[in-house]
């Protein structure tokens, strides 16, 4: 049995304990916010937080997440208007959308460490998460302007 | 993308459909329109499958409290258009945008008219029908409240969701007069008023976000991938990896111990032409999707490869290269091209060659299917709904009444989802299943080793010039497998759709130009991905430009100019052996060849890049340009070379005359994104076949673009057009200039000229 919180819930889970914490929240929570795109932490698309750091929930098995804390992007913010949420909408950053909450996961930690990363700064953060429409540049111009509250 | 109707109206698709007797909109009662409607231009629409609908009865409802719900009928795979097609309709509605909702039409063509997301046609298709949609339900609300009110209809006027009496100042809401408005007949074609361009709200303004923009930045947007029913059975299946091949042996007794797995089932594959038939092989179906891969690892399935067994990309590469070393099909013949290059002072040959894509989409294909009582539904990202239901019906002997498709969001599409494989394999294990609803989810290697892929292709071309360096002899021979080979067994030759993708319709002013088209076979799935045949024809041909002003000593802009010539309608169909020209499906009449807007979005990004402006050591401009899906793009590419032959992008430069813009805020995305596609097939794109098996299996060995190595900025320069001017495709034509750009750039920038595609390690020093 291994106990996590999940946005600020405490689940059990007593299945296969190598599941990677992607299946888990898709399959058993239905927590679908959080994407497949790759299955060995290549992508990003699947991009969590594990007490605050980003992480590729694809790679992760449960028993790894035992007593740990677990944010997905349903639970980023109660109303969805988390600075990056919002820099996001204000700049129409995404085309099909699939990879963004990956995206927005992986800004969002970056943002806690880093209030005011340079340009190369945001490309080393987000060099895991690949978006194939191709938003980079607004990805790279959103970042920066929940950074600064623009 | 491009689907290639001529094709699968004769392979697939049922014919017209003869009555429309559509059941009605969502609150009201039915009423028909007739189809013919007075444009202002006429496109191909009417020719798809099931033509187009403008009825607004179809496509509009109001609500008692105001809002007006408008039905997408297209699929949104990242191009906007399930937000710029409604867009549309409210704008002519006179409605307020932010009490407008949009729900998602499930796949009904005889409703709904034609419903593939392929060939950068949404909006040009739709922009006039759904006008008039919105402009014909405005004008049943105006006539609702001048009965109401007893005036004459000249009296009232619609207003930002009003209509409003003008003489008095009296108002009446959308939502009282829906009920009345509903019970009108929909205004004949030629009584539609259309609204002054200068009213317009939304349209060409670009101020509209994407409907799903909340939703996509919270995690609540539901694509295929993320459909959850009651009961709902996860599935992942074990596939042959040639091509054609089956299922010898399997271990199904060790994957069923793997807990969480319910059920082993083999899925028939369809000998080849299988069109959208599943590839067949072994699925393992249980109670989550890691049990499901769990069981597919515990299979070991051993497989008969079947007749591709020894496909093998570098000796396919060099077979398709020497094919085009030698006379083929004849395909455009201007003049005397042989004599002439004969008899020229010089000749110019280059051979190019561009490698198997896959689409790679982040949502890899994905659907889930429940069969009850009879009747089988479907969620799923297609970009064909219509075409899916059909596929459905017919798989298991339904009547398609009996199938619906639901439209999820699609996570990606460029093609890739315009083939319903996966949602039939969906089909066959919910049978397999009692009914029960069963998700299938392809791996990522899944996508990239069983794909549909784009075509592999060797080019050469021959350029004859006379004494004083100007092109007097063209002859480009084309080398690629046919998407027609999915379809129909022994085709060998491009298709007509394929060589009018920047083949036949290149629109240079050379007397003596020849195209020829040399016979190769399909190995594998050839399939649409995004601007299709024009990414290696156009290659070809913008890289040729640059490697002539080199061989003539001319700046490559000025060569481009000079090849394309005088402004004037290069019509292909004056050569006897351009036979089904091919002009996207669409009127010649009213998307000619015109260079003097091909000239124009040259001379537009030379001057928006400084072109010829001073650039550091080893850095260098590259241009192109190229007419597809009728638009018209051309793009300065600034590279630069490191010591190493690392290639960094720091600026590029895109023009774009598409006609009008209905929506320039999602046409930049469109080209923003075309760059960064662009730079990942020129860079890394390539897949590979040995003993008929993909060598690419993930993101690692199959690179994409990350956002360190993409252009910081493409710049986007749209040229304004009045409504007037057809709107034309914008999803792929940004794609196609951009590899021979980036690769004249670099030729520009290091003196190294790239022929083969990826650029890969070819610079490393």
């Amino acid at each position: 049995m291994v106990k996590l919180q999940v946005n600020g819930q405490t689940q059990s889970f007593d299945g296969d304990p190598s599941m990677p914490l992607l299946w888990y929240l898709r399959d058993q929570l239905g927590l679908t916010g959080t994407k497949y795109g790759c299955g060995v932490a290549l992508c990003g698309a699947c991009t969590v937080h594990i007490d605050g750091q980003a992480t590729r929930s694809c790679a992760t098995a449960v028993s790894d997440v035992a007593g740990r804390s677990v944010t997905t992007i349903e639970g980023l913010d109660h109303d969805g208007n988390h600075p990056v949420q919002r820099a996001w909408r204000a700049l129409n950053v995404p085309q099909c959308g699939y990879c963004q909450a990956g995206q927005i996961m992986q800004a969002a930690a970056l943002l806690v460490t880093n209030k005011n990363p340079s340009e190369a700064d945001i490309n080393d953060a987000m060099s895991g998460n690949i978006c194939r429409c191709g938003c980079y540049q607004r990805i790279t111009a959103a970042v920066k302007a929940a950074a600064t509250g623009a | 993308m491009t689907s290639v109707h001529t094709v699968i109206e004769n392979v697939s698709r049922r014919g017209f459909l003869k009555g429309i007797l559509a059941t009605g909109g969502l609150v009201v009662a039915a009423q028909f329109v007739p189809a013919r409607t007075a444009f202002a231009y006429a496109t191909g629409a009417d020719k798809m499958p099931h033509g187009v609908r403008s009825d607004p009865h179809l496509f509009v409802s109001i609500a008692p409290d105001g809002t007006v719900t408008i039905v997408a009928i297209r699929s949104e795979m990242g191009t906007g258009s399930r937000t710029s097609l409604p867009m549309i309709v409210a704008d002519e509605l006179e409605a307020d945008w932010s009490r407008v909702r949009v729900v998602q039409a499930p796949g009904d063509e005889e409703k709904y008219g034609n419903q593939d997301t392929d060939g950068s046609r949404s909006l040009r298709h739709h922009i006039q029908p759904m006008r008039q949609c919105g402009a014909a339900a405005r004008q049943m609300l105006e006539a609702a409240a001048a009965s109401r009110w007893g005036v004459g209809l000249a009296e009232v006027q619609a207003q930002n969701h009003e209509i409003v009496h003008k003489s008095s100042g009296r108002k009446l809401g959308y939502g009282e007069l829906a009920a009345a408005a509903s019970a009108l007949p929909t205004p004949p074609a030629d009584q539609i008023k259309l609204k002054d361009p200068s009213a317009f709200c939304y349209i060409g303004k670009g101020t509209t976000p994407i409907v799903d923009l909340f939703d996509i930045t919270t995690g609540r947007a539901t694509y295929g991938i993320d459909a959850k029913l009651p009961g709902m059975k996860y599935a992942v299946v074990a596939r042959p990896p040639v091509f054609g091949g089956k299922a010898v042996s399997f271990d199904a007794a060790a994957a069923m111990k793997v807990p969480g797995v319910e059920k082993v089932v083999t899925i028939e594959g369809t000998p080849a032409p299988a069109k959208f038939q599943p590839l067949g092989g072994v699925a393992v179906i249980a109670r989550n999707t890691w049990a499901a891969i769990k069981g597919r690892e515990a299979l070991n399935p051993t497989w008969d490869d079947g007749p591709n067994a020894s496909y093998d990309s570098v000796a396919f590469k060099a077979q398709i290269e020497e094919t085009a070393r030698r006379p083929g099909k004849v395909v455009r013949n201007d003049g005397d091209a042989e004599k002439a290059l004969v008899s020229a002072a010089k000749v110019v040959s280059a051979e190019y060659y561009i490698p198997h894509l896959a689409h790679a989409t982040m949502e890899p294909p994905s659907a889930t299917v429940r069969i009850a009582d009879g009747k089988c539904e479907a969620w799923a990202c297609v970009q064909s709904p219509g075409g899916t239901r059909e596929e459905l019906a017919k798989k298991l002997g339904l009547k398609e009444e009996d199938v619906t498709v639901h439209v999820t969001l699609l996570g990606g599409g460029f093609g890739r989802k315009s083939k319903c494989d996966f949602v039939l394999e969906a089909a066959v294990l919910s049978k397999a299943m009692g009914g029960a609803p069963v998700k299938v989810i392809w791996t990522r290697e899944d996508d990239l080793q069983n794909a549909y892929y784009h075509t592999v292709s060797a080019e050469r071309i021959d350029a004859g010039l006379d004494a004083n360096g100007k092109v007097i002899a063209w002859r480009h021979r084309s080398v690629a497998p046919t998407i027609l080979s999915i379809f129909k067994p022994d085709q060998t030759h491009e298709a007509p759709f394929e060589l009018g993708m920047g083949l036949v319709d290149v629109p240079f002013d050379i007397p003596n130009l020849r195209c020829e088209n040399g016979e190769a076979e399909a190995h594998t799935r050839i399939g649409w991905f995004r601007s299709v045949y024009n990414i290696p024809h156009g290659f070809a041909v913008q890289s040729f430009v640059a490697e002539l002003a080199k061989a003539t000593e001319r700046d490559p802009k000025e060569m481009l100019l000079a090849l394309i010539g005088p402004p004037r309608i290069v019509d292909p169909r004056k050569s006897p052996e351009v036979t089904d020209y091919w002009n996207y499906g669409d009127p010649f009449e009213t998307y000619p060849i015109d260079t003097a807007r091909l000239r124009r979005v040259v001379e537009l990004v030379a001057e928006k890049a400084d072109w010829g402006r001073k650039l550091p050591p080893r850095h260098g401009l590259g241009i192109a340009v190229h007419r597809s899906f009728l638009t018209y793009v051309a793009t300065v590419v600034e590279a630069a070379v490191d010591e190493k032959g690392h290639v960094t992008v720091p600026r590029v430069d895109t023009a774009i005359d598409c006609g009008f813009a209905a929506n320039p805020e999602r046409i930049r995305s469109q080209i923003e994104g075309a760059a960064v596609m662009g730079m990942a097939l020129a860079l890394y794109g390539e897949i590979t076949f040995k003993k008929g098996r993909v060598e690419q299996s993930n993101y690692d060995s199959y690179r994409v673009l990350r956002i360190d190595e993409s252009p910081p900025v493409t710049d986007v320069h749209i040229v304004p057009a009045s409504i007037d001017v057809p709107s034309s495709g914008v999803g792929e034509p940004g794609l196609p200039p951009f590899a021979p750009a980036l690769c004249n750039a670099i030729f520009a920038a290091t003196g190294k000229r790239i022929r083969r595609l990826p650029i890969s390690d070819q610079l490393a020093a």
